[in-house]
């Protein structure tokens, strides 16, 4: 029997047992909306096309499934442009559909042309201009497939209406073939063994673990090999909560923002091991004064990723579990006193600090969250400060616990990215960390949590600046500062109001305290604005162009407007 | 220092989009590019001159093997190959000069395609140092119009480059 392409996509969906789609329908993709209108996908109905690719990148990171989202042509497809974009720099599993004009009108400046694929080449893992219906089962299979296998990231496929309206045959092919793609999985023995004789010499290990930890579910042998080698462990941003930021090894996150006593780890370690991890500017600082002495095993799905940045002694291509786990029968169990009490040294000469003093400060925000929750929930951030205030003062307990937006660092990813992966894990309490400024950049998804029922605790760290960029003014501008600064905001409490969900103030400390375990506990939705101190800084903070031992802390009275 | 890549592509539309734009947008330069199908016909294989250091010759290469379309890329710089490149040259010739232009042509067994009233149009086949040799000579004449093909190459003897064998240039005796 013949069924069109756009029903035989949604059956292709099925088989791949996905379960939701967040998208904003339109003429050139109205075949598939169709399709989709007997089939148990649940569709989620956003109200910006960012909101649902941010949405389903959320989905994906919380489950570690391949997030689908699916927009129509022209302004459609652009409105995901960011989004996809910032998948592809987290390495998001992620499938895009998109509607096209009529494959005769492709080329002539249609109404609601855009070159979809050529727009999105650059951030892309692959993407498909579907011409031949008879071909689109292989597409769509070779789409999940590249989507989430190897280095994962956003794969397109850009639709024409007239190729989904065609009739075919339905085929769902098991497997595909592609003599251009074949991610490496094993390490190389010979490597492997290398890795364990350096780990064996070495005096001053560090482990520095990335988001491919979490992209391999290696967390458990990422523990196992930081207690058998006895060495301590710092995270890259996106590589937090893939080890339990409670634990006697751990350094934190390292970096622009990293904790002083993983910087100076780094600097001082005779071995680097980094795990998942790609060397990214804001970790190192000035290339030449990262880990100076020591040599780097560099172990990574993408060999392309090996020697971009630094060099390295012992590369290792391959997916970090496996590799972890071949490497687990070779190490020596070892105990390293000396080292430890360096590292005991480093923390108690440079310890995370802030000053509670001159008004209700974000990081307290932070610290009574975790605190109230015990560190189990869900963490969403936007970017900005408050980013990085998560980053230094949530402690993660279990993996994926926290989705931010790294590589790309998209105010306005925290809303949507909050619902996709409410959606994802029903049961799992999600609290969005946000700013003033990332929040109002996708407020309208507030219609989408609503409408979804969807208990998500909002929490704005109200600063009413842009609070990144008044800091980065600040240092690098002799505080002139331009643009940053929001002279008006809407009451966000009636705001809330307005949407139907709990509005809550906290203008205090007395406030947070009393407040939180309410607010956590409330079966629904809430928006708490929080006016916190407005002239606080990120710190410690490794100036432009210095090595990442040369962080400076804000003072008392450098935290000022 | 300049390396020459072997490149095997699905021969797919948006393929030569993918390749160029991977190296603008990475800043990797160019120096020439051919592309053309192969023994296969769904296989295409562009022959790219690149220039840069080791370390940058791996990046293009590693970006390069990222490219779903990309079934293989080989390095042959180090590897004996045979490379040529195809020119036309557009000269100014009179009357008085045609005969000096034409010995040069035969030194450099180049072919007369063309002539017009004051023009000759050459064609010459050759390694990239020779058709810069024959485009030198012929400047003073004046060059009105020239067109370059960029170089194509192959392995010597033997061995061969193709998207069956893994790994590069597998010797086949
Ligand atoms: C889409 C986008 N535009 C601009 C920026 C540049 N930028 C980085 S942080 C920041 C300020 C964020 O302000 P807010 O969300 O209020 O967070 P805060 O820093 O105050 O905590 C800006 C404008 C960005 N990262 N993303």
């Amino acid at each position: 029997m013949e069924i069109t392409a756009a029903q035989a996509l949604v059956r292709c969906l099925e088989k791949e047992n996905i379960e939701i789609i967040f998208g904003i329908p339109g003429a050139a993709i109205a075949p598939v909306y169709d399709a989709l209108y007997n089939s148990k996908i649940k569709h989620v109905l956003v109200r910006h096309e960012q909101g649902a690719v941010h949405a389903a990148d959320g989905y994906a990171r919380a489950t570690g499934r391949v997030g689908v989202c699916m927009a129509t042509s022209g302004p459609g497809a652009t409105n995901l442009v960011t989004g996809i974009a910032n998948a592809y720099m987290d390495s998001v599993p992620m499938v895009v559909i998109t509607g096209q004009v009529n494959t005769e009108r492709v080329g002539t400046d249609a109404f609601q042309e855009v070159d979809t694929t050529g727009i999105t080449i650059p951030i892309t893992k692959h993407n498909f201009l579907l011409k031949d219906p008879a071909q689109l089962g292989e597409t769509v299979k070779k789409a999940f497939y590249i989507a989430s296998t190897g280095r994962p990231g956003p794969v397109l496929i850009d639709l024409p209406g007239d190729v989904t309206s065609s009739k075919i045959k339905f085929k769902y092919p098991e497997n595909v073939k592609l003599r251009g793609y074949k991610p490496t999985y094993r390490g190389h023995p010979n490597m492997i063994k290398e890795a364990a004789r350096l780990i064996d010499k070495a005096q001053r290990p560090v482990i520095y673990a990335g988001g491919g930890i979490l992209n391999s579910s290696a967390c458990g042998e990422l523990k196992q090999l930081a207690e058998t080698i006895d060495a301590p462990v710092t995270n890259t941003f996106m590589g937090l909560s893939s080890f339990p930021g409670d634990h006697p090894l751990y350094l934190g996150m390292l970096g622009l923002h990293g904790t002083r006593y993983a910087n100076m780890a780094i600097t001082e370690c005779d071995l680097l091991i980094a795990l998942g991890a790609r060397f990214d500017d804001r970790v190192t600082g000035r290339i030449s004064a990262f880990a100076p002495g020591a040599r780097i095993i560099h172990i990574d799905i993408d060999p392309a990723e090996i020697g971009k940045n630094v060099k390295v002694n012992l590369p290792i291509v391959g997916d970090v579990k496996q590799i972890l786990q071949a490497l687990l029968t070779q190490v020596k169990k070892t105990e390293r006193p000396e080292w430890h009490r360096r590292i005991l040294e480093l923390k108690d000469n440079y310890p995370m600090r802030y000053s509670r003093e001159g008004g209700l400060k974000p990081q307290f925000i932070i610290e009574r969250l975790y605190a109230e929750t015990d560190g189990d929930s869900l963490v969403v951030t936007d970017v900005g400060q408050h980013q990085m205030w998560v980053a230094q003062y949530y402690r993660f307990k279990n993996p994926r616990m926290l989705i931010s937006s790294g590589g790309l660092g998209t105010m306005g990813f925290g809303l949507p990215a909050a619902v996709g992966a409410q959606l994802g894990i029903p049961g799992q309490q999600v609290i969005l960390i946000t700013g003033d400024g990332s929040f109002q950049m996708t407020i309208q998804e507030l219609s989408t949590v609503k409408e979804q029922k969807l208990p998500i605790k909002i929490f704005i760290l109200n600063n009413q600046k842009l609070g990144m960029v008044r800091q980065f003014q600040q240092v690098y501008y002799e505080g002139r500062y331009m643009a940053v600064d929001f002279l008006f905001h809407p009451d966000f409490e009636l705001l809330a109001r307005a949407y139907g969900i709990d509005g809550f103030t906290i203008r205090s400390e007395e406030d947070a305290v009393s407040m939180l375990p309410g607010i956590l506990e409330s079966p629904g939705p809430a928006l708490v604005n929080c006016l916190v101190y407005p002239g606080e800084n990120v710190s410690p903070m490794v100036p432009a162009g210095r090595g990442i031992d040369e962080a400076i802390e804000f003072a008392e009275g450098e935290n000022t407007l | 220092m300049k390396h020459t890549l072997s490149v095997m592509v699905e021969n797919q539309p948006g393929v030569l989009a993918r390749v160029a734009g991977l190296f603008s947008r990475r800043g990797f330069n160019i120096d020439s590019l051919a592309v053309g199908q192969t023994e296969n016909p769904a296989v295409s294989r562009m022959t790219i001159v690149v220039e840069g250091d080791d370390r940058i010759v791996e990046q293009v290469t590693k970006q390069l093997h990222k490219l779903i379309d990309v079934i293989k890329v080989g390095d042959i710089t180090a590897e004996k190959y045979v490379d040529r490149e195809l020119v036309m040259v557009k000269v100014n010739a009179d009357a008085g000069q045609r005969g000096e232009i034409m010995l040069i042509a035969d030194i450099f067994r180049a072919r007369v395609i063309d002539f017009g009233r004051r023009t000759l149009t050459l064609e010459c086949t050759g390694d990239e140092g020779k058709i810069t040799a024959f485009e030198e000579s012929l400047r003073p004449y004046g060059i009105k119009e020239m067109v370059r093909t960029g170089k194509v190459a192959m392995l010597r003897g033997t061995r061969f480059t193709s998207v069956e064998n893994s790994g590069l240039d597998q010797d086949v005796e």
